[in-house]
């Protein structure tokens, strides 16, 4: 199984069970998963982002290719563009990660759209969280809305070579803006936020299968909660097998 | 064994009560779920009207109908209706197949408005579930938090009651009501965030945890990993995933005759 969305380091607000990157590894490892995509909590209200990415990498390295690094980037922070070049040139990275609650823009700020263009150029696969946790639980001196992710279908429609997965995003998009944007074939959707019983048929109403792919949001989820959803819905084995890991390959080889 | 407090017909496919009731069990057959507890009907109402709180309790007769060897009810009332509410308890429990109710967000439960309720529902050892939240945006009007809970406590310091959702934001749920050894805390309708069972368990102990989901809105899996994937010791599991919740429920259960 690929793991699409894994966090390193400490979830600002509490200590989480799996916040260890060896116990997360072995817990991972344990349910069956077999490399994950992991980004760093660190960059959420850290400003030397070029030092969240050096641990991030450094930490990869080290997991023998079970981890791999998805680097942060704050267009919002003077210098970005040199945090991308690190990321591309001096880290190997594949994958960038962003969050732009967090960084405080919207999807329609030019130097997102910048940072679009680059990725699409570079062909780097970007993450983008639109969410980290539930607004009505969120620590009160940092209440973060959900990012508005409307911008979002023009801009991957206008640029065929940029690939974009969601993340954290099945509680806030959801009907035709989430059916809209998956038709647009360039945009993944990780399992982690889905709701509702047997979510996955929910989900594949208006998502296509191809665009599905396993994440669990560890360590602030439980990881069990995403392997759960596999076996509440009613899935045929090459159905099981695309969410599991394929879709996630063909988007990693898709570049 | 596993036995899901928090079910709803909200949120599931099907044109009728039984329809849904059906495909509710379908999907927690896969989970491994052996009986659910559903109340409130469909559309989900804030604030509902004495007609539409009978109307709503119809639904889950109808929804249990078929269904008694494997689910519960809980009678939908609300103290903005009391007097229609004592009816309603003596109608579906007294006098039909529900075990116990629920209270949900019309007025919050610090009011003394909803005491008759609570006196009445001890009286029959119908299990007592309210809703609460501490909610980062704001409550609802009449959305209970769990400080609201601990001031009904005060009244009724005797009665078992189940704080629904732990607050939401679990970490002051927890904190607000472990002092009240009749308060249990019901673990469904909140993100499966990781550390919520271990700090249950830690501050109060096994016997005071009741997993329940929140379906159909929540999945059952998201809901389940909470406790299955805790780092807890297996006998504590069991106690949350069902034991606790069958030990509350004997009572009335043996009143009205029911083996489970």
């Amino acid at each position: 199984m690929i793991d699409t969305n894994v966090w390193l380091s400490r979830w600002p607000f509490r200590r989480l069970p799996l916040d260890e990157t060896p116990r997360l590894i072995e817990s991972l490892r344990q349910r069956g998963v077999t490399q994950a995509w992991a980004g760093s909590f660190d960059m959420l209200l850290h400003r030397d982002i070029s030092s969240v990415n050096a641990r991030l990498a450094e930490e990869c390295r080290h997991s023998e290719g079970f981890l791999i690094p998805f680097g942060a980037i704050n267009p919002a922070l003077p210098g970005w563009k040199e945090d991308l070049r690190r990321c591309a040139e001096q880290h190997g990275m594949r994958g960038l990660r962003l969050t732009p609650n967090y960084h405080r823009y919207e999807l329609s700020d030019p130097r997102f759209i910048e940072l679009l263009d680059y990725a699409a150029e570079q062909r780097l696969i970007v993450q983008m969280a639109l969410r980290m946790e539930d607004d009505r639980t969120q620590h009160p001196l940092v209440a973060v809305p959900d990012v508005n992710p409307a911008p979002l279908l023009k801009l991957v429609a206008d640029r065929p070579a940029l690939r974009v997965m969601i993340v954290n995003g099945l509680r806030t998009l959801s009907g035709e803006p989430l059916a809209k944007l998956a038709l647009t074939g360039r945009v993944w959707f990780e399992i982690s936020m889905q709701e509702g019983a047997a979510g996955l048929e929910s989900l594949q109403k208006l998502v296509p299968l191809e665009r599905i792919a396993f994440g669990t949001y560890a360590p602030f989820f439980v990881p069990e909660s995403a392997l759960l959803k596999l076996k509440e819905s009613e899935l045929a084995e090459g159905q099981r097998a695309a969410i599991e890991s394929s879709n996630a390959l063909a988007l990693w080889n898709d570049r | 064994m596993i036995w899901d407090l928090h079910c709803h017909l909200s949120g599931v496919d099907g044109r009728t009560p039984a329809e849904r009731m059906a495909r509710l069990i379908e999907i927690a057959d896969r989970m491994g779920i052996e009986r659910l507890v559903v109340f409130m009907g469909y559309p989900f109402l804030t604030d509902p009207t004495a007609d539409q709180l009978r109307s709503q309790n119809d639904q889950v007769l109808q929804a249990l109908e078929h269904w008694h060897d494997r689910a519960f009810g809980f009678a939908y009332v609300s103290p903005n209706h009391v007097e229609t509410s004592l009816a309603e308890i003596d109608r579906c429990v007294a006098n039909g197949p529900m075990v116990g109710i629920k209270l949900w967000v019309a007025r919050r439960c610090a009011d003394e408005a909803i005491d008759a309720i609570i006196r009445r529902a001890a009286e029959l050892k119908a299990v007592i579930f309210q809703h609460t939240w501490f909610k980062t945006i704001g409550n609802l009007p009449g959305e209970s938090t769990p400080d609201d809970l601990v001031a009904l406590i005060a009244r009724h310091p005797d009665v078992p009651i189940i704080c629904g959702h732990t607050g939401g934001e679990w970490e002051q749920g927890i904190r607000a009501i472990r002092h009240l050894p009749n308060v249990s805390i019901d673990t469904g309708g909140s993100d499966p965030t990781a550390g919520f069972v271990e700090m249950a368990l830690r501050e109060l102990g096994p016997e005071r945890i009741l997993y329940g989901s929140d379906a159909g809105g929540r999945s059952f899996s998201s809901q389940l990993a909470k406790v299955t994937g805790a780092d807890i010791p297996e006998p504590a599991r069991r106690l949350i995933l069902g034991q606790n919740l069958r030990r509350m429920m004997l009572p009335i259960l043996r009143e009205k005759g029911i083996r489970a």
